[in-house]
């Protein structure tokens, strides 16, 4: 076990510990917490796999943005009568069965990328990303990129007309 | 045995079925939403393992750049719907939902 097996094993299991707690905890705010060690983890993934750019990314706009929305999401729409936030679940049924469909996901899944032979290049030497990406984004990906700006504005303008109180 | 494609493509499968699970198990709509959020994350560790070992290189990357564009628009107007439902049902629970307006 080399070092970068060791950090691997040590990401890989608190991104799957903490999206387990993120599916299973009864209380919303525990949910939305461990939301961030999964977020966290997969930024760690990012570094091993060489891509500086795209962990901070993940951190700025995962960490920074998406989360903290999503909690005040969860704090605006619960009448907050003590500490516990609850979340109910369907049924015993329910959960078996949509049990039953991830995990036959997530065995043909697995079975299916352990026995393919993917096409492997040689890895690259590594070097920083950063100049890469934003060559690509403008020339090769210039027309999705600019896409990208107007769909964010649209989003902008759409959630804050969707939100607001009817007078 | 070094760490290769098949386990970071494993680990996403892995996150993968949890997103699902979160999904189809929830009534909270927000926690509806972090299902989500975990599935496009495992899909943008795809991309970037697919960057690494499979000769995607730098085309991975502005993939993985786009689907985090893509996410982070979506939690805005999924939430900006939320509360306006909330404000009209007072519960966000997706299966007593029923209704689109009065």
């Amino acid at each position: 076990m080399d070092i970068f097996s060791i950090v691997f094993y040590l990401f890989a299991v608190i991104i799957v510990v903490s999206a387990a707690i993120v599916v299973m905890s009864k209380n919303i705010m525990f949910s939305a917490f461990s939301l961030l060690f999964t977020f966290f983890g997969v930024a760690g993934i990012y570094v091993l796999l060489n891509a500086d750019f795209i962990a901070v990314t993940q951190i700025m706009i995962y960490i920074g943005g998406i989360l903290i929305l999503i909690i005040f999401g969860v704090m605006l729409t619960t009448r907050i009568t003590g500490v516990e936030i609850k979340s109910g679940t369907t049924g015993k049924i329910q959960i078996a069965f949509a049990g039953l469909i991830s995990l036959i996901i997530a065995i043909t899944m697995i079975f299916l990328f352990s026995n393919t032979k993917w096409f492997t290049s040689e890895l690259q030497p590594h070097q920083s990303t950063i100049e890469n990406i934003g060559k690509e984004l403008l020339t090769n990906y210039l027309l999705a990129f600019e896409a990208a700006s107007v769909l964010l504005l649209i989003a902008i303008i759409g959630a804050a007309f969707i939100a607001r109180r009817k007078s | 045995m070094s760490i290769g494609l098949t386990h970071y493509l494993v680990l996403a499968a892995i996150l993968f079925s949890f997103g699902i699970f979160g999904i189809l198990t929830r009534k909270n709509a927000v926690l509806v939403l972090m299902g989500l959020e975990l599935v496009l994350n495992s899909a943008n560790i795809n991309f970037i393992a697919f960057a690494k070992f499979g000769g995607l290189n730098i085309q991975g990357h502005v993939a993985a750049i786009f689907v985090i564009i893509l996410a982070a628009a979506e939690v805005a107007v999924a939430l900006a719907i939320v509360l306006n439902i909330y404000q009209n049902y007072r519960h966000i629970n997706v299966d007593e939902i029923d209704k689109l307006k009065e």
